[in-house]
């Protein structure tokens, strides 16, 4: 396997009383695609929040090419960070700036790039992602949910990062546009030869944005292997989790009428 | 029911909140003093808390001005009253009423539009998106907002007095059969510069508390639309109470020797 560019190692965040992650344990090989299943509240947006540094986690290391950014100082940790893109659930797009000001963000903000040039880099980006140029003056309230996601995406690898984030890129979209994100985050990704860390809770996509299939459980890493073995994992959670079946050792907290 | 358990809960809670407004605090003001500035952004903030606030602030302050000739007129002084209303209405106008009630009006507006949009953008993640993108929140969101009241709230205030005095004079003139040439002189005579200055610097720490107060409960806001209007209603009230509390300490440092 290659090298890891991310690794975490013990991680552990509880909120008051509630333990999210219980000791996660998870390699991210270097240019590879890792997808994270789990069920909703199972811990995943925390776990990439740790890594981000936007959440701190209680205990554990989190390397990033072999440093471990908890022991960083605010300089070396704010340096590690520029190696990341993220693409969040809902998109997370700046209101108040127009399409193209969001792409160029993490230009003229990360890069002191000139905003001409971002500007240029930005509808280049956003062409990447199938929008035009006559998208990058409107407002994100102006978009489809779709086109959101895609100006998401565009903001994400705009800065051409080495490491990216995917929190459930495909939730909330009908399956044509889904299966459109899911194609042109393959591309996109290959193209830059980003490693990736996605997680969501939609198989089709896991299975086609995947090199490597992790769950997580009660907030740890129950399973891990190629995303061909998902299918044979021999791992009962897992099993009713890709086949969505109601019955099995999963429990749903469901009121019975 | 446990009567210590509830009021234990009560403090324990009022001291969390305590802390955490400090930290916030601490960590808006050391980075007003530090670069990277957003200037564009700067602007933008002076133009939204300042230019815009200007219609309330200025009929705040006539009626105040128009109200208060009334009142000291009615009020017992009908002799020298030419002289008492003018003095009277000048110093009430520039040491307190314009700096007081022009804060209350501005934190109304200013506050709850701050909490307003940052708890908005709390809520769909865009905090955190900034994170992501090389980009310090405090130094994006809460220092241009700080240093737009810092600044703007005094020149507000400025406006304030001349025309609540104005607002005296009118009443006065046309209401009160004062000789105009007179109540011109008294108010000149009468009017110190310390008067003024007192006036402008409660305003800069008024500004400082609406902004403070916005980006606090902002930046503190959960739980989805609900969450964002506690967090606008919450700013308003707290920035009121601080306004008024912080008033009587400056007024107590200001004119005790």
């Amino acid at each position: 396997m290659a090298e890891n560019k991310l690794k975490l190692t013990g991680v552990h965040k509880r909120f008051g009383s509630k333990t999210v992650l219980n000791g996660i344990n998870l390699d991210v090989p270097k240019g590879k695609s890792v997808v994270v299943i789990g069920g909703s509240g199972t811990g995943k947006s925390v776990m990439l929040k740790c890594v981000l540094g936007i959440i701190r986690p209680d205990s554990g290391s989190i390397l990033v090419d072999g440093k471990d950014v908890m022991r960083m100082d605010t300089e070396a940790r704010e340096e590690t960070l520029r190696k990341f893109g993220m693409l969040f659930q809902g998109g997370a797009l700046f209101d108040s700036l127009p399409v193209w000001e969001n792409v160029a963000f993490g230009l003229i903000q990360g890069k002191k790039m000139k905003r001409r040039a971002a500007k240029e880099i930005a509808v280049a980006t956003l062409a990447k992602v199938g929008l035009g140029a006559e998208v990058a003056e409107l407002y994100p309230a102006e978009l489809s949910g779709g086109m959101q996601k895609r100006v998401a995406l565009a903001r994400a690898i705009a800065t051409e990062p080495e490491i990216i984030f995917f929190d459930e890129p495909t939730t909330g979209l009908d399956p044509i546009m889904a299966d459109v994100i899911n194609d042109l985050i393959v591309e996109r990704v290959q193209d830059l030869g980003a490693t990736t860390l996605t997680i969501t809770h939609d198989m089709a996509s896991a299975r086609k944005i995947a090199d490597y299939i992790a769950m997580i459980y009660k907030g740890e890493i129950i399973w891990y292997g190629p995303k061909e073995d998902v299918d044979h994992s021999g791992n009962d959670y897992v099993d009713q989790f890709i086949h969505g079946r109601a019955e099995g050792p999963i429990q749903m907290e469901v009121l019975k009428p | 029911m446990n009567i210590f358990a509830a009021v234990g809960r009560v403090v324990l809670t009022l001291l969390a909140e305590t802390g955490r407004l400090s930290l916030f605090i601490w960590m808006g003001v050391s980075h007003l003093v530090r670069p990277p500035f957003y200037w564009r952004i700067i602007g933008q903030q002076m133009m939204r808390i300042g230019y815009f606030s200007l219609p309330v602030v200025a009929l705040t302050a006539f009626f105040t001005g128009g109200v208060l000739a009334l009142q000291i007129y009615y009020g017992g002084s009908q002799f020298n009253s030419e002289s008492i209303v003018a003095t009277i209405v000048a110093l009430g106008i520039t040491r307190e009423l314009g700096p007081v009630l022009g804060g209350l009006m501005v934190a109304g507006r200013a506050s709850a539009a701050i909490a307003a949009e940052l708890g908005t953008m709390r809520v769909t993640e865009q905090i955190d998106a900034l994170s992501t993108l090389s980009t310090n929140p405090y130094k994006y969101l809460v220092v241009p907002r700080l240093m737009a009241a810092i600044i703007t709230l005094p020149a507000l205030v400025f406006i304030g007095d001349v025309i609540g005095i104005f607002g005296g004079f009118v009443v006065g003139t046309q209401s009160l059969d004062f000789n105009s040439g007179v109540y011109v002189k008294t108010t000149v005579d009468f009017l110190q510069l310390d008067d003024v200055t007192s006036g402008l610097i409660k305003a800069s720490v008024f500004g400082f508390i609406i902004a403070i107060m916005g980006c606090f409960h902002g930046f503190n806001s959960k739980g989805g639309a609900q969450g964002v209007g506690r967090a606008t209603t919450n700013a308003v009230v707290t920035a009121s109470i601080l306004i008024l509390a912080a008033n009587y300490v400056m007024t107590s440092l200001l004119f005790s020797s």
